[in-house]
């Protein structure tokens, strides 16, 4: 090896790494076929997926409109005040007026009682149930989780819950369900307590979108998306301008290196053995 | 009045460390780690200040608070993404700092090489500390797994985990001392890194030959200035692509759930940056075993000092050392994903097999160059 030119030398280390990762990954792909019972969704083009994509604010507002008609229901959006709304798919008057649809327990007043209103702003989307034990109670043991952060909270995010609401199918042979329970193969177990949620036209969209089943189901997840990643697109516009400014300073620092080095790297050792 | 001249003492710290120190002339980039740590450190804590401005340490609140931040304090987003990203980032720079370290026979400085190890070890704590703060499920189960190994500990075990814990299991005593140590630890690591510094100054940086380099050295000014600086564009790069475009990339999912004492994660594992020694400490059967592994997997590098010297310094020159450490590194990758897997076969084999052969690196690379040395 002491004998090797530098490119057998990087050709070496990078046959070994490549032997190395390959093997990792042959066992880690086989294995992952064995050892898991869930199947994996598959990716789809989210319009939100790229590092320099918006959100769809249409589709977010379509996914406010299905979770309010289907999901709202049972699961609650706990971290999400109306107030959150304006100007992202809802103009501040509208989001007033979504707002004072609901009933908000508040209070006390001047003479100690606790009275009812209707909802303001800076109020949060109101929860299905009292509590877990009723949530659990209507829903047959299950308790509809919180969807506020679903997106970040699964693997698979978007994916996932794009294909758990579309993926329901007939258990397979030998599978048994509990009571209450349905069959959905991405589902971890595949028995899940919620019954397919969406089906064509179960609800009229305002703007006149065909309501079809995948619609439905991006427009959902597009808004839960939104829910759990509000920041979203300030933080691709913040990191566009800081690539902007950030790759001429890489440049103009590399540049500004090799020039005040230039000097030193071209500089030669001579020896001049003496001459007796 | 205090006036700021050439000759006052601050200043001549300040040009006695990066203006004017000597540095060999021959360092590579390689010895760019060590200020990318700085520049971490300082990243770290000026995000972690601005974060603690905005959390609660309750077990009913810290959930809450953290999730509200983002759409409720403007760029609260970025200073978590930043502070998350930011730990990795952190533990890919002390890795890579180590291993030039063991690579190059930086280790025979031994007082830098002591307080470097020590500062890992306080880093590790502190990155173990700040992941329960959320209170998400992977904090909360993550603290309560590793808190219990203290159990392991003979006679005093269950004592000791009762103490840590405040109470009898993790609650809201655990989170609030684990904000409070969470806060002081990055303190205590940056005065160690100013000794580390104090010590290397003593001696000088080593360089990529191991031989002498007092005859061949420039001013850190204007040379390593912007070396360093070219070096932090290249580090920071990366980081804020990940803080901008993919900030929950290197996260658990779970962390999004809150934390919840009756449900248990199907997969408790730590963050990336621990799983290889997550992976060491699962492979040992037994429950002190797997703990004095999961410590030896650190610890062990005390020992590097007081390992067989070479007669070059590093292994530039000693082919057979330079593949079993790359061997190492492999084995380290491999841990790592390991680590990242379910107890189940063949993924407990795999460990144990890798788990061998990271601590027998250590065994054999004083022997191999010892070899090459009497042949020579």
């Amino acid at each position: 090896m002491a004998g090797w030119t530098v490119g057998k030398k990087v050709l070496a280390t990078a046959l070994g790494m490549g032997a190395t990762g390959g093997a990792g990954l042959y066992v880690a792909l086989d294995e992952s076929v064995k050892a898991d019972l869930t199947l994996h969704p598959p990716k789809l083009p989210w319009s939100h997926k790229g590092p320099i994509d918006s959100f769809d604010h249409a589709s977010i507002r379509r996914g406010y409109q299905v979770y309010k008609q289907v999901c709202a229901a049972c699961h609650s959006l706990k971290y999400i005040p109306y107030r959150h709304f304006v100007d992202v798919f809802m103009t501040e008057d509208e989001a007033k007026e979504e707002a004072a649809e609901i009933i908000v327990r508040d209070g006390p007043n001047d003479i100690g009682e606790m009275f009812d209103r209707p909802g303001k702003l800076t109020d949060y989307l109101p929860m299905p149930f009292p509590n877990s034990a009723a949530a659990a109670y209507a829903n047959n043991g299950a308790v509809p989780p919180d969807l506020s952060l679903m997106v970040l909270a699964r693997h698979g995010g978007e994916d996932y819950l794009y294909h758990l609401l579309n993926g329901y199918c007939d258990p397979p042979e030998g599978v048994e369900l509990g009571e209450g329970q349905h069959f959905n193969p991405y589902f971890p177990g595949g028995a899940i307590g919620m019954a397919p949620p969406l089906y064509t036209d179960i609800i009229e969209y305002e703007d006149g979108t065909p309501a079809t089943q995948s619609q439905l189901a991006k427009d959902v997840i597009t808004f839960l998306s939104w829910t759990a990643m509000p920041e979203h697109d300030e933080r691709k516009k913040f990191g566009m301008k800081a690539m902007l400014v950030l790759i001429p300073f890489t440049a103009l620092c590399y540049y500004k290196k090799r020039q005040y080095w230039s000097l030193l790297k071209s500089g030669k050792y001579v020896y001049n053995p003496k001459k007796y | 009045m205090y006036k700021a001249s050439r000759f006052s003492p601050l200043a001549s710290v300040i040009r006695h460390t990066v203006i004017s120190l000597p540095t060999p002339v021959n360092i590579s980039t390689w010895w760019n780690f060590g200020s990318l740590l700085g520049v971490c450190l300082a990243t770290q804590i000026f995000s972690g200040l601005v974060l603690s401005l905005h959390f609660t340490a309750h077990t009913d609140l810290s959930f809450y608070v953290v999730i509200q931040s983002f759409g409720d304090v403007y760029y609260n987003w970025w200073f978590r993404a930043l502070h998350a990203n930011g730990a990795s980032f952190f533990f890919i720079g002390l890795y890579l700092h180590i291993a030039r370290g063991m690579y190059y026979g930086s280790y025979v400085f031994k007082e830098v090489w002591s307080v470097g190890v020590v500062i890992l070890l306080l880093v590790m704590a502190s990155a173990f500390l700040g992941y329960v703060l959320p209170w998400g499920q992977m904090s909360f189960w993550g603290a309560t797994v590793i808190t219990s190994l203290f159990s392991a500990l003979p006679i005093i075990g269950s004592d000791v985990v009762i103490w840590l814990w405040g109470g009898f299991s993790v609650d809201n005593a655990t989170l609030t001392r684990f904000f409070g140590l969470h806060f002081l630890l990055p303190f205590t690591v940056a005065g160690l890194a100013g000794l580390h510094l104090f010590f290397l100054h003593d001696q000088g940086s080593s360089n990529p030959l191991g031989v002498s380099s007092d005859f061949n050295k420039v001013v850190f000014h204007h040379y390593y200035v912007l070396k360093d600086l070219v070096g932090v564009c290249f580090f920071v790069g990366p980081l804020l692509g990940l803080v901008y475009f993919y900030p929950w990339l290197l996260g658990d999912p779970e962390n999004f759930i809150e934390g919840n004492p009756l449900v248990t994660p199907h997969h408790i594992q730590p963050e990336w940056y621990f799983l290889f020694a997550y992976a060491i400490l699962r492979a040992v059967p037994n429950k002190l075993g797997g703990v004095v592994a999961l410590a030896a997997a650190v610890l062990i590098l005390f020992y590097m000092p007081f390992s067989p010297k070479t007669s070059i310094k590093g292994l530039s020159f000693y082919p057979w050392g330079k593949v079993l450490f790359f061997s190492l590194i492999g084995v380290f990758i491999l841990l790592t994903w390991a680590g990242s897997k379910p107890v189940e076969e063949p993924y407990v084999v795999v460990s144990q097999v890798l788990s061998f052969l990271y601590f027998f690196y250590f065994l054999l690379i004083g022997q191999l160059t010892r070899i090459q040395d009497k042949l020579l």
